[in-house]
């Protein structure tokens, strides 16, 4: 009796299985930093075309290179642009180029517990470095405080957090304290996987926040919506130009709007120059083979860039990303067709 | 003449240490379950066992998805693990007694240490790498390696325990070994056998680490078995470590749901041996 | 098949042959042959499991050597690969943890096993092996929300006792070598009490009987005669939970502060083996990194193996059945 219940469940699923075969699935995976933003889409994206879904697994940009190259993804994300030398695994691994796509301008925040501290506190790139140097090892340091002269900020240990994944928003937090601090570029230098000197680890940009939230004392850097979603505290950086700037669309799009974008879309917008800017800004893109064989996810995936481009774009200040500029916009739309 | 002050006094404080040690031990089990029930159950929706995630950020959402998921590989792990398992126990137990037969249960034994991280590494090598993706049947295989030794042990033990004498009696009447094992050992040992195998199953239902990289995950169903897939105890751990006060929530009810079923077999598996007289291990 | 087969009482002396087909009707030989199939097919998977690590882990193997055990760096960016941190992590947290579990384990054997009413220690011991049940990253959920913000609340009790040793010097933030060395000594004290109690209640009466009537206590018979009789199984279920927690990985991960460098201090961070691979495993590009990562998987694997095969050897030789 449960033999056959058992074999009746199997042959169920089974048919079960061949009757969904029509809908499009294409598996997605990489980036914590734009993943509400992502989310969001996907879900929208579906809602309009219900016979696709994407399934985005957020594992970081790291996992996100990797499995693209792997070719166990349908395409990857990533904050960090690939490097010429991982370009060059994906050609030799699944024969085809990887192209890059940006979706969103976003920003990494300095994100901080103080108890007794709610303000949004200024930080200079050399602050930032040396706290994440090990140098800053308090909270009232001459440093910081010199920076915030109306706050009173204890003489607590400062609890570092930082990735313990391969991460996109490392890359451009590192990116940016390289610019900023020459100790920095010499000892640590700029990847997706840096070697901290000192810190927790948390996994994605939610496992950094979550670290944050649950640890007092403790800094760490997340992309914006994450403190705002969760109500955290986060600081001011000072910009090239000389001021302390809040993230925000605005200060985002300024980081943007001084760029050249090249023709495979990799630009760095760390420190840009200019008033108003956000310095520790950034692009975030979807990694996407330049050629595809199944002609069903194919046409799905264009089918999500081209929405993805013009009404997708609309919906970013609801999740406080900046849309991309006009003009990257136009260019991406011409690439689309690079994908075969 | 009688006990120094001091020994006595030795043996009172040493023996009440030992029932505060169990006093410690039970506590702990008590706790949690008190505490899981109360972050968790409390918390318990329909929609958490009807509704899909929402997007992040946004409150409400289920886990219909990892529901579902975790019945599907648990199924698989049951499909792969079971029969081996079972068949290679009633080999130890009937054919048992050589060499070959100890190197089997050594090499049993072996594979139940196995960190279930490792067997998530050999079911990716095996099973993702060359299908070049990720799947509910890589998660299920791996799960399903899991179940192979406990399965077979436990089926050993309750083949064993079956009396000598029903074996002897079935084959005095003329039947065969096969028959006799068919239809006389395993029908005694049917309600050990039955909770062995809820037993395993309860306890790789549990398992994230093996489906971290071969079942991977998915905010929406996964029809079939190719397919990425969530599971129970996968959401727990990515919601448990975000700072959304909702996903938190979320895990301690999918914790206190995963609680309750693995302890719900494990209670009842034991009920039922115990009025049969054997040990529950 | 059909009816039952009556070679027990018409045994006439057939020749090889015959006897075989007689068998085969009668299903012998292939019960025979489909159980041992099964049996053969876990050595295969055992086997398979071997070789795949070893064969996914050939490239660090060749480049780093037996060095990879010893070297301290762990940095995938510049390729260097060192095994040492997670090692060190793995042996100190499980350590711990068994300084921590053994006393309790013990004791509460003891307790279970010498002194509750028979009634009364089956029923706590059914309730301390769901213990066992629990899956592993509930004990992290807990960890995280739990047992952190009370170590951290504790934490200046220890300080002011231990605090002059390295081992608890330094800042402490709440997830640490010492929080996660605390979770999983709850995890395996289960292990440790269901079977030291089993091992105990096995020791023969008249052990005890021979003590108590040389007027001894009853702690004193229990130290010095019944737990030294017991000895061989007692070390058999530490290792056993020893083998447990060194591949545990959900709950260590959630609660070590994943911090790939050697710290003297229990405050600090640190990072295991089991954890490593949990994070890392999903991003490693390359056939260096994933190796480096498959070799660590294949040192956990040989660690446990070598710890359950004590086990093993020592609970075999104590516990009545021969298998625990």
């Amino acid at each position: 009796m449960t033999r056959r219940l058992a074999v009746l469940t199997v042959l169920l699923t089974m048919v079960a299985s061949v009757a969904c075969a029509q809908k499009v699935l294409i598996n997605a995976a990489g980036a914590t930093f734009p993943y509400p933003m992502y989310s969001k889409w996907f879900e929208e994206f579906r809602k309009k075309f219900p016979s696709t879904t994407i399934n985005y697994a957020s594992i970081g940009s790291g996992g996100g290179i990797a499995q693209v190259t792997a070719g166990t993804v349908d395409f990857g994300a990533s904050d960090g642009p690939m490097t010429d030398m991982q370009m060059k695994e994906f050609q030799d691994k699944r024969g085809s180029a990887i192209l890059h796509f940006p979706t969103v301008l976003g920003a990494v925040v300095p994100t901080y517990n103080i108890p007794g501290v709610a303000a949004s506190l200024n930080f200079t790139g050399e602050a930032l470095a040396g706290i994440y140097l090990g140098k800053i090892t308090k909270w009232n340091d001459p440093e910081l405080t010199k920076a915030n002269p109306g706050v009173k900020l204890p003489a607590n240990n400062i609890v570092v957090v930082h990735r313990s994944d391969g991460s996109g928003t490392t890359y451009v937090w590192a990116d940016y304290l390289s610019k900023v601090s020459k100790e920095w570029e010499t000892r640590v230098g700029k990847s997706t996987s840096v070697k901290w000197p000192v810190g927790l680890g948390g996994k994605g940009n939610e496992g950094v926040s979550g670290s944050v939230q649950q640890t007092a004392n403790s800094i760490g850097y997340v992309e914006l919506i994450y403190a705002i979603q969760n109500k955290m505290s986060y600081g001011k950086v000072k910009d090239a130009a000389g001021e302390f700037v809040q993230a925000s669309l605005a200060s985002v799009t300024a980081a943007a709007a001084g760029a050249s974008m090249p023709d495979d879309f990799r630009v760095s917008i760390t420190n840009a120059p200019g008033k108003g800017v956000y310095p520790i800004s950034s692009f975030t893109w979807l990694l996407i083979p330049s050629k595809i064989q199944d002609p069903v996810k194919k046409k799905a995936i264009k089918d999500f860039l081209n929405w993805m481009l013009t009404d997708g774009q609309k919906m970013t200040p609801a999740l406080d990303y900046a849309p991309l500029p006009q003009a990257v916009v136009t260019k991406e739309l011409k690439a689309i067709d690079k994908i075969q | 003449m009688g006990l120094s002050w001091r020994r006595k006094m030795v043996n009172v404080v040493m023996l009440t240490l030992t029932g505060a040690c169990t006093l410690v031990a039970v506590g702990t089990l008590l706790f949690i379950l008190g505490y899981l029930f109360f972050h968790g159950g409390t918390s318990l929706t329909v929609d958490f066992f009807t509704k899909l995630p929402t997007p992040v950020g946004e409150p409400g959402g289920g886990m219909a998805n990892a529901l579902v998921g975790s019945a599907k590989l648990l199924l698989l792990a049951a499909l792969i693990g079971v029969p081996i398992g079972f068949l290679g126990g009633v080999y130890l137990a009937e054919f048992g007694g050589t060499t070959f037969s100890f190197i089997v249960r050594y090499t049993t034994d072996l594979l139940n240490g196995v960190p279930s991280i490792v067997i998530g590494i050999f079911a990716y090598t095996l099973i993702v790498l060359p299908q070049g993706h990720f799947s509910t049947l890589a998660g299920g295989i791996a799960l399903g390696v899991m179940t192979i030794p406990i399965t077979i042990r436990s089926s050993e033990e309750f083949l064993r325990a079956v009396p000598v004498a029903l074996r002897e009696g079935s084959m005095a009447l003329g039947a065969s070994k096969a028959k006799s094992i068919l239809t006389v050992v395993i029908p005694a040992a049917k309600a050990g056998l039955i909770t062995g195998i809820l037993l395993s199953l309860a306890r790789v239902a549990g398992e994230t680490a093996p489906l971290l990289f071969t079942a991977f995950g998915n905010r929406y169903w996964s029809p079939g078995w190719e397919q990425p897939t969530a599971a129970l105890p996968e959401m727990v751990y990515r919601y448990a470590i975000s700072p959304y006060a909702d996903w938190k929530r979320q895990a301690w009810s999918a914790g206190f749901v995963l609680l309750m079923l693995v302890l719900a077999v494990n209670i009842v598996a034991r009920i039922i041996l115990s009025k049969r007289g054997h040990s529950a291990r | 098949m059909a009816a039952p087969s009556t070679t027990a009482f018409n045994a006439r002396p057939s020749g090889r042959a015959s006897a075989f087909w007689k068998r085969l009707r009668s299903g012998d030989e292939i019960a025979y042959l489909i159980t041992l199939t099964c049996a053969l097919t876990i050595l295969a998977i055992t086997a398979l499991l071997v070789i795949e690590l070893y064969r996914n882990s050939a490239v660090p193997r060749e480049k780093f050597g037996w060095s990879f055990l010893t070297a301290t760096s762990w940095d995938p960016v510049a390729g260097e690969f060192g095994a040492l941190p997670f090692i060190y992590g793995t042996v100190v947290t499980s350590a711990v943890a068994l300084i921590i579990a053994i006393p309790l384990g013990v004791g509460a054997a003891i307790f279970l096993a010498e002194l509750a009413p028979a009634g009364i220690s089956n029923a706590l011991t059914f309730l301390i092996e769901l213990l066992a049940a629990v899956p592993s990253v509930i004990f992290g959920l807990l960890g995280i929300f739990v047992l952190v913000p009370a170590l951290l609340a504790i934490e200046p009790a220890i300080r002011a006792v231990l605090g002059w040793t390295p081992l608890f010097s330094g800042p402490f933030y709440g997830v640490s070598m010492f929080s996660a060395s605390v979770v999983l000594a709850v995890m395996i004290i289960p292990f440790i009490i269901s079977i030291s109690r089993e091992v105990i209640l096995a020791v023969p009466v008249e052990q005890r009987e021979g003590a108590l009537a040389l007027g001894a206590t009853k702690w004193e018979t229990t130290w010095n005669v019944v737990l030294p009789f017991a000895r061989k199984g007692i070390m058999g279920s530490i290792f056993l939970a020893l083998a447990r927690s060194l591949g545990e990985t959900m709950a260590v991960t959630m609660v070590i502060g994943n911090d790939p460098a050697i710290h003297s201090s229990l405050f600090a961070p640190g990072y295991s083996i089991a954890a490593v691979i949990a994070n890392e495993f999903a991003e490693a590009t390359g056939d260096l990194y994933q190796g480096a990562l498959i070799e660590l998987g294949l040192v956990l694997f040989g660690l446990t193996i070598v710890i359950n095969g004590l086990a093993r050897l020592l609970v075999l030789s104590t516990t009545k059945k021969g298998a625990a």
